[in-house]
């Protein structure tokens, strides 16, 4: 049996302009790989809207991809303030972005249902002021 | 719809990919919230933003968008006209707002590919 292949990245706070990055080599990496257009676009919308929340909502964090003969695994780890209600946050238009968040076109309240449309399963798992752990998966 | 069409329809200038006009789009989104976006823009969509931050490239290349027009007279910055370019994404600007931009290319057959 094949090795899984996996991918690191560390996402920083620093840089809003450098959001995305992550995401966008997973992308070429995917199509490189000759996944399916319809799995790509659903990684990629999924992964950036993670990945964009780990810079406008926590401090950063890291995400590990790791591609199987069958899925694509998504881990999104960061530190950050925690999500106080999951459930309300997974509310369609529901969201805590600050205005200076929401002038960079982002808290608009979709991003965790989009990521959950995009996955076929989707876990959240937070703790308040330590950070929060997403896993979404995506079969191929 | 050839972007071509687009560029004359809205009086655009085209600021990248002036090769690449005769790629065709199939719907069209129209935001400033790049998570809406991302939420509701189909596939091969044009996106008309009035957004101008490089985060409008990088969701028109996470939705394979073949053409971002930015409306109401904003700019993108060099730095932002070359990331699309590297990505080969065309980049156009209108002094039309959003709600004209819209309305001509609607009126023109472009619609939001909604079923």
């Amino acid at each position: 049996m094949e090795d899984n292949l996996v991918f690191e990245y560390v996402v920083s706070r620093e840089d809003f302009t450098r959001a995305g990055e992550a995401s966008a080599d997973v992308k070429k990496k995917l199509k490189a790989l000759g996944v399916p257009s319809g799995v790509v676009r659903r990684v990629s919308i999924a992964l950036y809207e993670g990945e964009i929340n780990m810079v406008v909502h926590a401090y950063g964090g890291n995400i590990t991809v790791e591609i199987t003969s069958d899925k694509i695994i998504m881990l999104l780890k960061d530190k950050g303030p925690g999500i106080p209600d999951v459930e309300k946050a997974m509310q369609e238009g529901f969201s805590t972005a600050s205005d200076s968040v929401r002038a960079l076109g982002f808290g608009a309240g979709m991003g965790l249902p989009n990521m959950k449309k995009c996955s076929d399963r989707m876990d959240i798992s937070t703790t308040i002021g330590v950070g929060t752990e997403i896993k979404m998966e995506v079969d191929l | 719809m050839k972007i071509s069409e687009i560029v004359d329809l809205l009086d655009a200038e085209c600021l990248t990919g002036t090769d690449m006009l005769e790629k065709e789009v199939k719907t069209a989104c129209g935001s400033d919230m790049m998570s809406d976006v991302l939420a509701f823009a189909k596939d091969n969509a044009v996106l008309m933003t009035g957004l101008c931050n490089p985060q409008v490239i990088r969701t028109a290349e996470m939705l394979d968008t073949p053409c971002v027009i930015f409306v109401r007279s904003k700019r993108p910055t060099q730095a932002m006209i070359d990331m699309a370019e590297e990505r080969e994404i065309v980049v156009l600007a209108t002094n039309h707002r959003m709600f004209s931009t819209c309305g001509i290319l609607f009126q023109a057959g472009l619609t939001g590919g909604e079923k």
